[in-house]
């Protein structure tokens, strides 16, 4: 036995031992994000696909939903994958080719995008940037770019209705979420998206000077920020009450009737990937981030549980984005538009403003 | 003159579209073809629509796509046959169908059926009704956009179908009704069992007034859309709850003798002044409690004896002929069958069904509004295509 063993421990001797392996060089660590990215974003979008769209929609509604791929359906959704990848390509005749192509790949990449900043622990972050809130911002709206490519491209009424309706819809709602951050920008002093979990995780509300309450999240003192925030991410995510760019009972499936086979996974993908990282962003400017309490900010078991903490908080996020979606009829584009511009935006400027006052006098 | 109808209003907005396409900014309206295959329309109708912007400037209802030609089918069968046929003209309330082309041919026979016969005819058709609104008052939902409301309607809907299974054997097409009676009499425990589902029925319509009707944008997109005031839905020829939410208190099963029990029941008819979408899904959601109410009373009432006439021994039908309407979950429907004497079936039968007039409102009420409210106008009206088409 022996004897046989001891050319392949021969052979393990010449490779280098595993402890030796660097992972701080630029190659692993690249390798390893490229790795959690490309792994995150799809296991994000199928577990909001799974545990909400699949699951929780069918409970609401008193039916059970798949229960046939794996135990309760729970691989039904890599079943459809496999299936939309079998699908044929297909390019409506007088479609504009290549913007028909690539549509979808500028959706995706908006969604790619925004995970790049989102913090999961004290060092579990892609890249943290300076100006993390403004750069996740800024990236979320490329993705109507690719909506009006798809629009257009299609050479379909349906889809381009459904295009300008989100171009429209995503200029209206930007303002809102914007200035919504902006309180919370404020009140922590920074844009990246880790110093605002860190002022979170110091922030202490003391009452009447008599005694202390230590570690609030901002959703308390930021109840109305929060809440303009949720507001404009189900209209930036396309979901009821504001799904008009997708209206199915108007316009068959908006901007995504032309699309067929792995072109609209990537939309679904892009759709999901993008309430996930929404989700995601929610929960580290209003609920703590990735902050367990009690932990030191710098261990290394908060790299670990972190992630885990901060996905609880994406599904209780996620729950009641898709909880509105399933119970609420859509506005019309009008009521939408006059919403925006006549209440949302008037109150977030009201908020920006007595945050501002309340940041000097206390 | 100071314009206040909000109908009259959008006509002036799509009549300012209209110029502003032809003169102002030369710009080219789009036409967009809402069907025939469209998830609206659920069946095969085409509305051809001219727009600027998202505002119809014009539009027209194209129908006939799924015409199947129940009138002339009709020449060559016998009265016995021609159930079958109309079972399929509005699909989600089949007896409601049968019956008044069976009063006509009893009217032609010159036969009349039981008591009993009679009283289990109006409670199925009052159970037609019922599973044919619960349908529409959970579909206007998702036409909306709000999904949830039209699988409890499903779920509640089941519940009838399954007793008008038991009673008649068809779950859609019953094919119950016979010249002078009733195939069968109703299966053992079935009146204790209707009465609890009814309960369940007049839950389901509390639920969807707290899901649907007391919802902010639900009325935000249903009221003073789609407005018909009385006079103009008389003009079109509008019938059931569409004419009576415009205020109109008309109802065939009140107003007219009938040999059916809707006189011995105590029951209400419900009307609304406002005559917009929210008044016709108003009206059609008390139309379903008071039908409940019908079918509790009905089921108490209910005489003993036959269910079937004892039918003269000859083959001829006399000659003459018979107009007999009733108040069906959709409108209006009445048949006029004529008879020429011969041994075989009607020698003309006319179909009176309720959608085909609900819709030629269409052109003038979709003239101005915009295309999501061309969905809630479609969808409030309410028709089925087989009841459009025959």
């Amino acid at each position: 036995m022996s004897a046989l063993l001891a050319p392949a421990l021969a052979a393990l001797a010449v490779l280098p031992p595993v402890a030796a392996v660097d992972v701080t060089t630029y190659g692993w660590v690249t390798a390893l994000k490229v790795a959690i990215v490309l792994g995150v974003i799809p296991a994000g979008a199928l577990i909001l696909g799974y545990v909400f769209l699949l699951k929780m929609m069918s409970h609401m509604q008193s039916r059970l939903g798949p229960m046939e791929a794996g135990p309760h359906g729970v691989l039904q959704l890599v079943a459809d994958g496999v299936k939309f990848l079998q699908k044929e390509d297909i390019f409506p005749s007088r479609a504009d080719r290549r913007v028909f192509a690539a549509a979808p790949l500028v959706v995706l990449m908006s969604t790619f995008l925004l995970y790049v900043v989102i913090p999961a622990g004290p060092r579990a972050v892609v890249e943290d940037l300076d100006t993390g809130i403004f750069f996740a911002l800024a990236v979320s709206s490329i993705s109507v770019i690719g909506v009006l490519m798809a629009g257009w491209a299609s050479a379909n009424k349906y889809a381009l209705i459904g295009a300008l309706r989100a171009a429209g819809q995503l200029i209206a709602y930007e303002l809102p979420m914007v200035l919504a951050v902006v309180g919370v920008v404020i009140q922590a002093g920074t844009m990246s998206l880790s110093g605002i979990v860190v002022a979170q995780a110091n922030y202490e509300v003391s009452v009447f000077g008599l005694f202390e309450i230590p570690k609030v999240p901002y959703v308390f003192p930021q109840i109305v920020g929060f809440l303009l925030f949720m507001i404009a991410a189900q209209a930036e995510l396309s979901q009821a009450p504001f799904d008009m760019p997708v209206a199915e009972s108007e316009l068959v499936a908006g901007y995504m009737t032309e699309y067929s086979g792995f072109r609209f996974l990537f939309f679904f993908m892009g759709e999901f990937g993008s309430a996930f990282a929404l989700a995601a962003i929610a929960a580290t400017l209003f609920l703590g981030g990735w902050y367990v309490p009690g932990m030191s900010m710098d261990a290394v078991a908060s790299d670990i549980i972190g992630p885990l903490v901060l996905g609880g908080k994406i599904m209780l996020v996620a729950f009641f984005i898709f909880w509105v979606r399933f119970t609420y009829p859509r506005l019309r584009e009008d009521q939408l538009q006059s919403m925006a511009w006549k209440v949302l935006i008037p109150i977030s400027l009201v908020n920006i403003a007595v945050t501002g006052v309340a940041k000097v006098v206390f | 003159m100071t314009v206040t109808e909000p109908q009259q209003l959008a006509y002036i907005a799509g009549q300012a579209a209209e110029a502003r396409l032809r003169f102002e900014l030369e710009t080219e309206g789009m036409t967009l073809n809402i069907g025939p295959q469209h998830p609206a329309t659920h069946g095969t109708l085409r509305i051809i629509v001219r727009l600027d912007g998202e505002q119809v400037v014009w539009a027209d209802p194209s129908c006939g796509y799924m015409h199947r030609g129940y009138e002339k089918l009709a020449e060559v069968r016998k009265y016995q046959q021609v159930t079958t046929l109309v079972n399929r003209i509005d699909w989600l309330s089949s007896f409601c169908n049968e019956v008044p082309f069976i009063l006509a041919a009893e009217q032609l026979y010159e036969v009349e059926a039981p008591p009993r016969a009679q009283w289990i005819r109006t409670l199925l058709f009052e159970m037609g009704r019922i599973a044919n609104i619960t349908l529409f008052l959970g579909e206007m939902g998702v036409q909306l956009g709000a999904i949830t409301p039209v699988f409890y309607a499903f779920r509640d809907r089941e519940h009838v179908l399954n007793l008008i299974e038991a009673a008649t054997g068809g779950r859609f097409h019953p094919n119950y009704d016979r010249v002078g009676g009733l195939k069968d009499d109703l299966p053992k425990g079935w009146v204790e069992e209707t009465k609890a589902v009814m309960d369940k029925v007049r839950e389901f319509c509390d639920q969807m007034e707290d899901l649907l009707l007391g919802n902010e944008i639900f009325e935000r997109r249903m009221r003073g859309i789609g407005v018909i005031p009385a006079r103009v839905g008389l003009g079109y020829g509008l019938s059931g709850a569409n004419i009576r939410a415009s205020g109109v208190d008309w109802d065939i099963r009140r107003d007219e003798p009938s040999v059916l029990a809707w006189k011995d029941c105590d029951w209400k008819v419900w009307t609304h002044t406002d005559g917009d979408s929210f008044a016709r899904y108003w009206v059609r959601l008390q139309e379903t409690r008071e039908a409940a109410k019908l079918v509790d009373q009905l089921c108490d009432g209910l005489p003993s004896g036959p269910i079937m006439a004892k039918m003269p021994a000859r083959l001829r039908v006399p000659k003459g002929e018979a107009w007999v309407h009733t108040e069906n979950p959709l409108g209006e429907m009445g048949y006029y069958v004529v008879s020429d004497g011969g041994p075989s079936g009607p020698f003309r039968c006319k179909i009176r069904s309720a959608s085909f007039n609900n819709i030629s409102i269409l052109p003038w009420i979709l003239r101005g509004v915009y295309v999501p409210d061309v969905i809630t106008i479609l969808s409030s009206l309410y028709f089925i295509l087989g009841d459009i088409d025959r």
